[in-house]
């Protein structure tokens, strides 16, 4: 299976500091990749990279040919001068039309939010109007940027689970940063622990148990990475990762 | 046709030109934040008036030189600065003093320094009104060309690269379009009150619109009757075109925000 993107040895310098240094990762169709590293560990950076915002100082970002991506932002920030309908926003930067706006809502469990003005939306339903107007674009590679910020534990629960079900349905391979450390998809075939560079990266059980991971983000709750546990409550799952230590 | 209906169409036709150019890129320049943008390449407007001169070049094709030249810096130096308010305000304001100090040094006094400050609208030729509505349209179909990535890259340069845009592209079709609207509203409002006449109709327009294309054709609409109203009272009361145009869009303004 070739990858969908892979950064080969990305090593990049902001403002004379280096940010990232001989980061090599893949992402492979249909899989669910989850970077997680603290604060200042250049998450945000390894992401713009990804998606082609910023330069490779070193190294290579490459993309497979034809690679639709959809990409959904930390934080989109709509200045308060800007009006801006949530179903105008849906258009952006590709014209869609009505009924597949109305799709791709309902999808993300935003529907009837198109006459909505961006800046009066909660953070939840924002990430999930976000999320609804990369899936319009029918990516093959979703890149999410700490999707939970400000969300609490229920929401960034269900925006878990969401990420999953339309991975299923769709079969698009997901990328996410996530600084939540304790809240970690179940469903990610791969953690990467990322400080500056990777640490260490497996399965979610393995990397909780990696002395790396240990001595990166200490013993809170217990040492482990606490995952997230869904409900299997589908017959036809059939997923075989590993749970909470 | 009596020659002052003449000269009063002309004045309209010119200004109505430049007002519809000004909507879309006066409503970019809220979006953006660049008021000071606005004003620092208009400034530099009376420098190219200078050299123009100075190299004895169409007046037209120096005001475009600078004020493109001026755009692109202030362009990219505010991209990289941290106090880019800051940059853009120096360059604002050192732009106008050396453009003055230039206009000064030439020989003859040979322009008409208040005509390019303040406008000169009741003066416009038959050219004048081609070369602002021939402007408008490259502006408008600049705009219209790019809208989509503008108003992605607006929003956030990042969703604009993930999608393929090159944000500094998109950057430079603003700086170029406003250049030419620079060039084409100096005889209509002048280099002190070219930023005005964009920020001031889409400011007005902001509470009427729920999307960035209403508030564009809304501002469009403001500017047209703040030409038209302007020129009234120049005309009615021995009044300063240009001026009056930006003080009837300023009374819009105010009537808006009573709104919100």
């Amino acid at each position: 299976m070739s990858a969908l993107i892979e950064a080969d040895g990305l090593g990049v310098s902001l403002g004379g500091q280096s940010v990232l240094r001989d980061v090599s990762l893949s992402v492979a169709p249909g899989e669910i990749v989850t970077v997680v590293g603290p604060n200042g560990s250049g998450k945000s950076t390894l992401v713009r990279c990804l998606i082609g915002g910023l330069p490779a100082g070193t190294g290579a970002v490459r993309r497979a040919v034809g690679l639709r991506l959809g990409y959904v932002p930390q934080r989109l920030a709509v200045a308060a001068t800007l009006p801006m309908t949530v179903a105008r926003f849906l258009s952006l930067p590709r014209r869609a039309s009505r009924a597949d706006v109305a799709t791709a809502l309902e999808r993300t469990g935003a529907d009837g939010l198109q006459r909505r003005q961006m800046d009066d939306l909660s953070g939840g339903q924002r990430q999930r109007v976000a999320l609804a107007r990369a899936l319009l674009n029918q990516p093959d590679l979703l890149v999410l940027d700490e999707p939970t910020t400000g969300l609490d534990q229920p929401g960034a629960a269900d925006f878990y689970r969401l990420i999953e079900r339309l991975r299923d349905d769709t079969g698009c391979a997901v990328l996410m940063v996530s600084h939540d450390l304790h809240v970690v998809m179940a469903a990610s075939d791969r953690v990467i622990c990322l400080n500056g560079h990777v640490c260490c990266e497996g399965r979610p059980a393995q990397v909780a148990e990696a002395p790396a991971y240990r001595a990166l983000f200490g013993t809170g709750t217990g040492g482990a990475l606490a995952l997230y546990r869904h409900e299997h409550d589908h017959a036809h799952h059939d997923h075989d990762h590993g749970t909470a230590a | 046709m009596t020659l002052l209906d003449d000269f009063l169409a002309r004045a309209v036709l010119a200004g109505s030109g430049a007002a519809l150019a000004a909507a879309p890129l006066g409503c970019m320049a809220i979006w953006r934040r660049m008021a000071f943008f606005s004003d620092a390449t208009a400034h530099a407007a009376l420098l190219g008036v200078a050299l123009a001169i100075a190299v004895d070049v169409p007046v037209a094709l120096g005001i475009l030189a600078a004020a493109l030249a001026m755009a692109v810096l202030t362009a990219a130096l505010s991209e990289r600065a941290r106090s880019a308010d800051t940059i853009l305000a120096v360059l604002a304001h050192s732009g106008l003093a050396i453009g003055l100090l230039a206009v000064a040094t030439l020989p003859g006094r040979s322009i008409d320094l208040h005509a390019f400050l303040f406008g000169d609208l009741l003066a416009v030729s038959r050219a004048d009104v081609g070369v602002v509505w021939l402007g408008a349209a490259a502006v408008l179909a600049a705009l219209a060309w790019r809208w989509q990535a503008l108003l992605t890259t607006t929003l956030d340069p990042d969703l604009a690269a993930a999608a393929g845009y090159d944000p500094r592209r998109e950057r430079l079709i603003l700086s170029v379009t406003l250049a030419i609207v620079v060039a084409v509203a100096i005889k209509v409002v002048g280099a002190l009150l070219i930023a005005a006449l964009l920020v001031i109709p889409a400011a007005a327009a902001r509470p009427f619109a729920d999307t960035p294309e209403r508030m564009v054709g809304i501002a469009a609409l403001l500017g047209q009757a703040a030409t038209l109203g302007g020129l009234t009272l120049s005309w009615r009361f021995d009044l300063p075109a240009g001026p009056a145009i930006v003080a009837v869009a300023a009374a819009a303004f105010a009537l808006s925000a009573l709104r919100r």
